[in-house]
């Protein structure tokens, strides 16, 4: 299977600034690739880089086969892009949005008319085709990007923080969507997201700090990083429960008062075997390491807090601010 | 090629189609020209005065008023780029495999469109001024007007290529079009300026456009040797290199845009 992205050494130097520091990596076909890391990691200039709208300082990198600086030209035409801000235009309709796209992408109009209508349809906007996008909510917007940027059925689609500045309701609903636009076409798909739950929506996720990739792998082997599954359990007799599993698998619970909590390197083979040697059990759940919990144990900081909130805003504008100086 | 061909169609046709649905926007753009015509050119007309047969300033301002509108909505328009580039829809274009230089093709196109469907509701001003224009002369001045509006626009697609903020914009474009509206020969002939300014007004494009239009509206007149500076052919002549001069830079600009 041919590799969709390559990167190799990619540095990018903005004056005194590393941005993007000897990053190296590859993304499969067909796959979900994730950028994970807080504001100004440098996952949105490594984007900008591979789109070839950043010219990099060193390294090279391929899109789709080509050269992102040598073949600009052609990954441009692989790829579709979505990017952190919109760049829609709200004085169109959602449709004249689209076929605009599909001049510049060259889409013959018939081609062009039967792709927006399904798209339009899989994004749940096909009602609005008609309605002027300023008329639109941010996660309609956001959607409508998103199947823009698949509309000239790209080899690679970039996702820019797709969900960046919506409220949470709406951000699951744009990944349903992006995992449902995923599953009908296969475009192998770069996304960053600084939301850790988010993640989760990746095959593979590169965790990136500070310009550098620290940590590469599925999210299931991410959190392998930490340890094990934590498995909560309520039974008839917390203490007899304890004593048992101390026995049978030599592990020790701890105790909350309600439930006992049990660490154990594979949660999923453990509750079965549990459930047969411990008679009386009541409630069982598994809750596996979280994306966050590996970042703290990666840096030692958290990722950032959770909501999008004013002074986040205010960080991302002051950043793209100074991006556009510097 | 054909790429960029498609490019600038569909930029353009964006421009054109957006300024359409602003349909009280363009009928408020006609006030500025009415009262031009009739406080600037009945307030001058008692003061101007030439001694031959026939003449009144207003006829002589009517196609200056013209150029003059021409000349802010055509610069004007290129503020659509900065928009563009603050609400980011500049970024859908400059992501697509297509050269950008179709971009500063595409906006000057749909600025002159624009600035010359603008300058044609103008026409109806003309009983106002006491100008009769024929089919064949409405024709011909639709086709000055984009012209003219052509070279402009270019130019302000020049100054909006690397142009951040619309503070930045107005304050360069504001600076290039007083002298380029002052030196255009609207409300007086080059003919009667100082010698040291008509050399100032032969660098002025829309100078050019003025008097272009004045050769057509004063064609058969005996009138025109007076209010022309020179033959129709020359006009079109000097405007085509500006058009082609601005363009070119505008374009050079935009495909140099990292």
């Amino acid at each position: 299977m041919r590799n969709a992205i390559e990167a190799r050494e990619l540095t990018k130097r903005f004056r005194d600034l590393v941005a993007v520091d000897g990053v190296s990596f590859t993304v499969r076909e067909g796959e979900i690739f994730g950028f994970l890391g807080p504001n100004g990691a440098g996952k949105t200039t490594t984007i900008r880089i591979l789109a070839t709208l950043l010219r990099p300082s060193s390294g090279r990198a391929t899109v789709n086969g080509y050269d992102v600086v040598r073949q600009a030209a052609s990954v441009r035409r692989s790829i579709g892009m979505v990017f952190q801000d919109s760049s829609l235009d709200e004085r169109l309709t959602a449709e004249e949005n689209l076929l605009f796209h599909a001049v510049l992408y060259r889409v013959p109009r018939h081609e062009a008319l039967k792709q927006a209508a399904q798209l339009l349809e899989l994004v749940g906007l096909n009602e609005r085709r008609r309605d002027l996008v300023r008329t639109f909510s941010g996660g309609m917007r956001r959607r409508l990007e998103v199947a823009r940027g698949l509309l000239h059925r790209p080899a690679v689609l970039f996702l820019d923080e797709p969900t960046l500045g919506l409220d949470p309701q709406t951000r699951t609903h744009i990944w349903d969507y992006i995992r449902l636009l995923h599953r009908e076409l296969g475009t192998t798909v770069f996304l960053t997201t600084h939301y850790m739950e988010e993640a989760e929506v990746c095959s593979r996720i590169g965790i990136i700090d500070y310009g550098k990739i620290i940590a590469l792998d599925t999210p299931a082997g991410l959190k392998k990083l930490v340890g094990g599954d934590v498995v909560a359990v309520k039974a008839a007799d917390n203490r007899e429960l304890r004593n048992q599993v101390r026995q049978r698998f030599r592990l020790e619970g701890k105790e909350d008062g309600e439930a006992v909590y049990f660490e154990t390197p594979d949660g999923k083979t453990f509750i079965p075997e549990l459930v047969r040697a411990v008679p009386d059990i009541r409630e069982i759940y598994l809750r596996q390491p979280t994306l966050e919990d590996v970042f703290l144990k990666l840096t030692g900081r958290a990722i950032r807090d959770k909501g999008g909130d004013a002074t986040e805003w205010m960080r991302i504008r002051h950043a793209a601010w100074r991006r556009r100086r510097g | 090629m054909q790429g960029f061909v498609a490019a600038v169609y569909i930029i353009w046709l964006r421009d054109v189609k957006r300024f359409l649905r602003e349909g009280t926007r363009i009928l408020a753009m006609l006030g500025q020209p009415v009262l031009y015509l009739l406080i600037m050119g009945q307030g001058l007309r008692a003061t101007f005065r030439v001694n031959i047969a026939g003449f009144d300033y207003l006829e002589f301002v009517y196609p200056g008023v013209i150029g003059m509108s021409v000349l802010f909505t055509a610069i004007f328009s290129a503020v659509s780029i900065i928009w563009d580039r603050q609400f980011g829809f500049l970024k859908e274009v400059l992501v697509a495999p297509v050269p950008r230089a179709a971009i500063a093709m595409g906006k000057a196109l749909g600025g002159s469109t624009t600035a010359s469907m603008q300058g044609l509701i103008l026409l109806i001003l003309a009983p106002l001024a006491g100008v009769s224009l024929s089919p064949g002369q409405v024709l011909a001045i639709a086709g000055l007007m984009f012209l003219m509006a052509f070279a402009v626009a270019s130019l302000g697609t020049l100054v909006a290529a690397r142009m951040e903020t619309m503070e930045g914009f107005h304050l360069v474009t504001n600076f290039l079009t007083l002298p380029m509206f002052l030196l255009s020969g609207a409300f007086f002939p080059l003919k009667t300026a100082p010698a040291w300014m008509q050399p100032l007004m032969r660098l002025d494009p829309v100078y050019y456009g003025v008097d272009a239009l004045r050769n057509v509206i004063f064609a058969g007149s005996p009138l025109r040797s007076f209010v022309v500076g020179q033959t129709l052919t020359g006009d079109l002549l000097v405007l085509f290199c500006f058009s082609l001069v601005l363009i070119g830079l505008g374009m050079l600009a935009f495909s140099r845009t990292e």
